[in-house]
């Protein structure tokens, strides 16, 4: 089964939507609601449990030149968000359940007969993909339209795509065909268009790569994701530090405090006072203990 | 999972041509004069909106931090007080507390679950990579050790005091893996600090629910006086919830202990703040890491963004 890819090209992208609209219908994602943000054309506003593509609609400052205008007006840029399916993904390795998992097209998909709603994975995405349904209590997010690669038909976004911006395909024809957009794009003087494909980072790449222009994070895209699997060293060696020192601290007390020292009388007897174990002592006892000592 | 049929390809088709005629935004952005106007920028992301997703967890888990902690720790002193033979009243009430603390922790962790019928998935498969996965094996684990040593007669509970003591240390520091290896910035740059703070609150809370059982072991107050000198001296983030839990299970404690320990009402006095200060601590950093998260609109790495820290 070939490996696959998704190539969203924003300098292509005109902010038709039909995308998010191809993804709900062929998905059956509920709705989930209408805000008025105020944030440029943007109302869907961020990927969640029941948006698996969204259209950023980047406003800027005035651009002259190639892909800007008279500076007059904002520089608009569009771009189709979607799940990065990541070569490690941190969701994937965070799932307890093994409900998240990697597809023969490379893909990461959550089997959602499995899920058990931990939300484990919602705080391990470095790019705050992955949420909980909340009228569901299972984790949601981007398929990668599993069911119908799996048919030999491509995702129903990329299908909707009105303008090739959306491109799937062979996750290699799809790097090839980024760098070659993008030199045409240089070629052509639009000198700050760049690939995001994560490639660098302990995220290792996506299958979900991203043309852009200028600075990621105008897109809300992390400069540097970090799979948090690239904690778990430091932090499990801490917690064996803890652990030794917990249990040498309270053995250390205890010899220290109880060496050599012979069970007092008063400890037979309170012991054969009958007392349950876990009851609290009564204020009797507890006066009575005090005294003894 | 569905299965692509004529209709349903025609139907995109149809979406596509109709978004190619009516889907084109046509009209210019235009800046309207002299008023504010979000934008997407370096500094400013994309409007400043989040790029993390806050964690879901509600009350049940750092309710669960604490008393999971606080049994985990109970097994540990319990065991040590069993080998060094102190007072069978003592290691009676550790295990009882490791007991209760675990069969409370449970039912608190499955309602969290969005589907909690489905708890049992947590023990499909063991993760290594996954301190969910981890934790929650030792959970399960740490659960029955500690019910059987309340259960069974005398050697047969020794040995599940012990098997408990040794989960218990696991019961004490794993969630502060948990924590740290996230995505969320106030916690993932604390992954260091966390099991080890974690683990002194875990100590602390022990220590004071044996006191406040009615323990006068020495070995119990220089306990949660060493948790206090660790909890006085641990690096957080600039949190008030997480000040305020700091102070009670810090300097105040630590304070009492060392200057009126020899009263055991003021040390009573001192197990009942640390408890406190323990309990808000764990409910301090859940509600940091959903700052953090909300506040992420680039991460907290390379001088970018501050988010938590």
């Amino acid at each position: 089964m070939a490996i696959t890819g998704f190539l969203t090209d924003s300098t292509l992208c005109i902010g038709c939507k039909a995308c998010e609209v191809a993804c709900k219908e062929w998905n059956d994602v509920p709705s989930d609601g209408f805000v008025f943000s105020g944030l440029s054309y943007d109302n869907t506003v961020a990927l969640g449990h029941s948006t698996w593509r969204h259209v950023k609609f980047v406003e800027r400052e005035p651009l002259i030149g190639h892909g800007g205008n008279s500076g007059a007006q904002v520089t608009w840029e569009f771009s189709s968000d979607v799940c990065k399916h990541c070569e490690n993904a941190g969701c994937l390795e965070a799932c307890p359940t093994g409900s998240i998992v990697r597809t023969e097209f490379g893909g990461v998909y959550v089997q959602p007969d499995v899920c058990n709603g931990c939300g484990y994975c919602v705080v391990t995405c470095p790019f705050g993909v992955i949420d909980r349904r909340p009228e569901d209590g299972r984790a949601f997010k981007c398929t990668f339209c599993y069911d119908r690669q799996k048919f030999g038909e491509q995702p129903a976004c990329a299908k909707a795509c009105p303008t090739g911006s959306i491109l799937f395909g062979d996750l290699e024809a799809m790097q090839h065909a980024a760098d070659a957009r993008i030199a045409k794009l240089h070629g052509d003087g639009m000198s700050d268009a760049k690939l995001y494909d994560a490639r660098d980072t302990s995220v290792g790449g996506t299958h979900a790569m991203f043309i852009i222009r200028g600075d990621e994070r105008a897109y809300n895209l992390p400069r540097n994701p970090e799979v948090p699997t690239a904690h778990l060293r430091a932090a499990w060696t801490s917690a064996a530090i803890a652990a030794g020192a917990i249990a040498l601290g309270s053995f250390v007390a205890f010899a220290l405090t109880e060496r050599g020292r012979p069970a007092r009388s008063r400890r037979a007897s309170r012991s054969s006072t009958g007392r349950r174990p876990g009851r609290p002592a009564t204020a009797d006892e507890t006066s009575a203990l005090r005294g003894g000592k | 999972m569905k299965v692509p049929t004529a209709s349903s390809e025609a139907q995109l088709e149809q979406l596509r041509r109709q978004a190619e005629i009516n889907g084109r935004v046509n009209r210019a952005g235009i800046r309207p004069s002299g008023s504010p106007f979000p934008q997407a920028t370096s500094e400013n992301g994309y409007y400043g909106l989040p790029l993390l997703k806050p964690p879901v967890w509600t009350w049940e888990i750092p309710t669960y931090f604490f008393v999971g902690g606080m049994g985990g720790a109970a097994a540990v002193i319990g065991a040590m007080a069993r080998i060094s033979g102190a007072d069978p009243k003592l290691v009676r009430d550790a295990r009882w507390a490791a007991a209760v603390a675990a069969n409370v922790s449970t039912p608190l962790l499955i309602a969290d679950l969005g589907r909690p019928s489905r708890f049992l998935n947590m023990l499909r498969i063991l993760k290594p990579q996954s301190p969910m996965s981890v934790g929650a094996w030792i959970v399960a684990a740490f659960g029955g050790a500690s019910t059987a040593a309340i259960i069974f007669p005398r050697r047969l509970a020794d040995v599940f005091a012990f098997t408990s003591a040794a989960l218990g240390l696991g019961m004490s520091t794993y969630t502060g893996v948990l924590l740290g290896a996230t995505a969320i910035p106030a916690w993932s740059e604390h992954k260091r600090v966390l099991p080890i703070h974690f683990g002194a609150s875990a100590v602390a809370s022990a220590a004071s629910t044996l006191e406040l059982m009615g323990n006068d072991e020495k070995a119990l107050h220089y306990l949660a006086l060493g948790a206090a000198a660790v909890e006085t001296v641990m690096v957080a983030p600039r949190h008030p919830l997480i000040r305020l839990g700091g102070i009670l299970s810090g300097p105040v404690p630590l304070a009492l202990r060392l200057i009126r320990g020899r009263s055991s009402r003021v040390r009573r006095a001192a197990a009942l703040i640390s408890l406190a200060g323990s309990l808000i601590t764990r409910f301090a950093w859940v509600a940091a890491g959903k700052e953090s998260a909300r506040l992420s609109f680039s991460p907290a790495r390379g001088g970018e963004g501050a988010a938590g820290g």
